[in-house]
């Protein structure tokens, strides 16, 4: 074999092999699919998402879980979204460049990277304990909240970022001001970006279980929660504590539960590209 | 006829380096002053100058005044909004903002306050009409302004300057990213633009800088070398710089 044909032999080679990393993570993720959706579809009814959860497996429904990983997700996008989004303007747009800056910068990314546990229990001192909120939806938001605070200000930042330097300085040069160059050119342009970005956060709060626990969310509320200081569940706890049972009916329920989750997740995830996708096509520097 | 605007002994440093050197100079009301000289040579930095666009340079620092009206912009007391409704810029590159073109030609309006619906049509109109667009985009001025070729995207920057009304056009380069065709055009509407705008120009096109312009200033590594009516300049040139420059011997 001379020269080239050993080139063109690692590069067939890669090739199999890049096909067979790639198919590993698709395999497992079908076949995890496929055996929920196997033990679960039929488990799917109307009845499952309008009961109250029970101790017999075949009565037991969701309801109270749905509904507060909506309380929680409403409340955690009104308070992430104006906390995230002006932090990420002002470190963009309006912060000088300087060894605090920088520093405050390496911080949030670093945030980011934090334990979600870590952050339960720095909410149960602090919203829990020291704000009186107790385990009720408000504290679960805040906590949620700060935990994906990183990633809309890391968004926003992004997003900002992209639109040109010539924008804001047309704005400046018809007699703008700094804030309404922001406001009026700046964040319109970044719009899809930034909405992205609260999206993919939003979704990821949806699917955390582990700071929730820590602030007490309970396993089991037999009520749907009707005021934000309601005591509360959400999906992903419902789906722990029936995994957790012994009777292997509860398996089936858990299974249903996560496909619900599943679409939830899968559906923002969705509308977060189909956002992308609009607001690239609308704007082309 | 008269000046409406002087530098006065103007130096300009980024940093350590020293991008103007002692700049002394007076610009005619409604005329077309060309500003020349090789890259790099601080001509455009002298422009930003007049509507204080390097304010935003972190190492920008600058000795000196720049006189309008009798007023230096660089007091303290000076509103750099207010000096940019007086003073417009035309950039390099068409820079329209990703909105409607009505939006583009109507938002220098709009941030200083004005909402009647009546008055932002008719200035839209009156503005693109001087910058010559009126007629290609009339009917559809909801349409996206990136939608533009490039050609009238300056042309639509200009319409957007002009509907503030200011009495001075600080344009950079404002062709050096359009087609022979499209240029033509521009340089058209400059000349009929002057009559009612004092217009100062960065140009590195030195044919265009005889074509347009009244007077020229010729500037080099940071320095003023020579300033004068634009025929003198192409004609007779007094610095042996200037005569190499423009002959295409350097630059």
């Amino acid at each position: 074999m001379n020269n080239s044909q050993i080139n063109r032999l690692k590069d067939k080679t890669f090739n199999y092999f890049g096909i067979f990393c790639t198919l590993i993570g698709l395999v497992i993720l079908a076949f995890f699919i496929g055996s929920i959706f196997y033990d679960g579809l039929r488990r799917i009814d109307w009845d499952f998402l309008t009961s109250l959860p029970s101790r017999k497996a075949e009565k037991a429904g969701i309801l109270t879980a749905w509904v507060g990983s909506i309380w929680i997700v409403i409340f955690t996008f009104i308070i992430v979204v104006p906390l995230g989004i002006s932090a990420g303007i002002y470190l963009e747009e309006y912060a000088k460049k300087s060894r605090l800056s920088s520093l405050i910068e390496v911080n949030i990314s670093n945030l980011a990277g934090v334990p979600s546990i870590i952050y339960g229990l720095l909410s149960l001192e602090i919203f829990v304990r020291l704000f009186g909120m107790g385990n009720s939806i408000l504290a679960g938001s805040c906590t949620l909240a700060l935990l994906v605070l990183p990633i809309v200000i890391v968004a926003t930042r992004e997003a900002l970022k992209a639109v040109p330097h010539s924008i804001r300085a047309a704005s400046y040069a018809l007699g703008a001001s700094k804030w309404q160059t922001v406001w009026e050119q700046v964040l319109p342009a970044s719009f899809g970006g930034i909405l992205t970005g609260v999206i993919l956060a939003i979704s990821r709060a949806v699917g955390e279980t582990a700071p929730l626990i820590v602030i007490g969310a309970l396993l089991y509320v037999p009520f749907t929660p009707s005021s934000p200081m309601d005591e509360f569940t959400v999906l992903p706890i419902q789906i722990f504590n029936w995994i957790s049972r012994p009777q292997h009916e509860f398996t089936t329920n858990a299974a249903a539960a996560i496909i619900l989750l599943l679409l939830i997740t899968f559906i923002m995830n969705g509308v977060a590209v189909y956002f992308r996708n609009k607001w690239q096509k609308k704007i082309n520097w | 006829m008269e000046n409406v605007l002087e530098a006065k002994n103007v130096n300009v440093f980024y940093g350590d380096f020293q991008a103007l050197k002692n700049i002394n100079m007076k610009f005619k009301k409604n005329a077309v002053t060309a500003l020349i000289g090789p890259s790099g040579c601080g001509k455009s930095t002298y422009l930003r100058l007049f509507n204080r666009m390097n304010d935003y340079i972190d190492s920008f620092n600058m000795q000196g005044d720049i006189m309008v009206e009798n007023k230096n912009i660089y007091n303290k007391e000076i509103v750099v909004e207010e000096l940019r409704k007086k003073i417009g810029m035309v950039f390099q590159k068409p820079n329209p903002f990703p909105k409607s073109i009505f939006e583009n030609v109507a938002y220098g309006l709009k941030i200083q306050g004005v909402t009647n619906k009546a008055v932002l049509k008719n200035a839209v109109r009156k503005a693109l009409q001087q910058a010559a667009l009126w007629d290609e985009v009339k009917l559809d001025l909801d349409k996206s302004a990136l939608a533009l070729s490039g050609g009238q995207q300056q042309r639509l920057c200009i319409a957007r300057t002009l509907a503030v009304e200011p009495s001075i056009i600080l344009m950079d380069e404002p062709t050096s990213a359009l087609d022979p065709i499209a240029t033509a055009k521009v340089e058209e509407l400059i000349r009929e633009l002057k009559q009612k705008y004092t217009i100062i120009i960065v140009t590195h096109n030195m044919q265009q800088a005889s074509r347009i312009s009244d007077y020229t200033a010729f500037f080099y590594m940071g320095e003023m070398i020579e300033y004068n009516k634009t025929d003198t300049i192409f004609t007779n040139p007094q610095h042996e710089r200037t005569q190499n420059y423009i002959t295409g011997r350097f630059g």
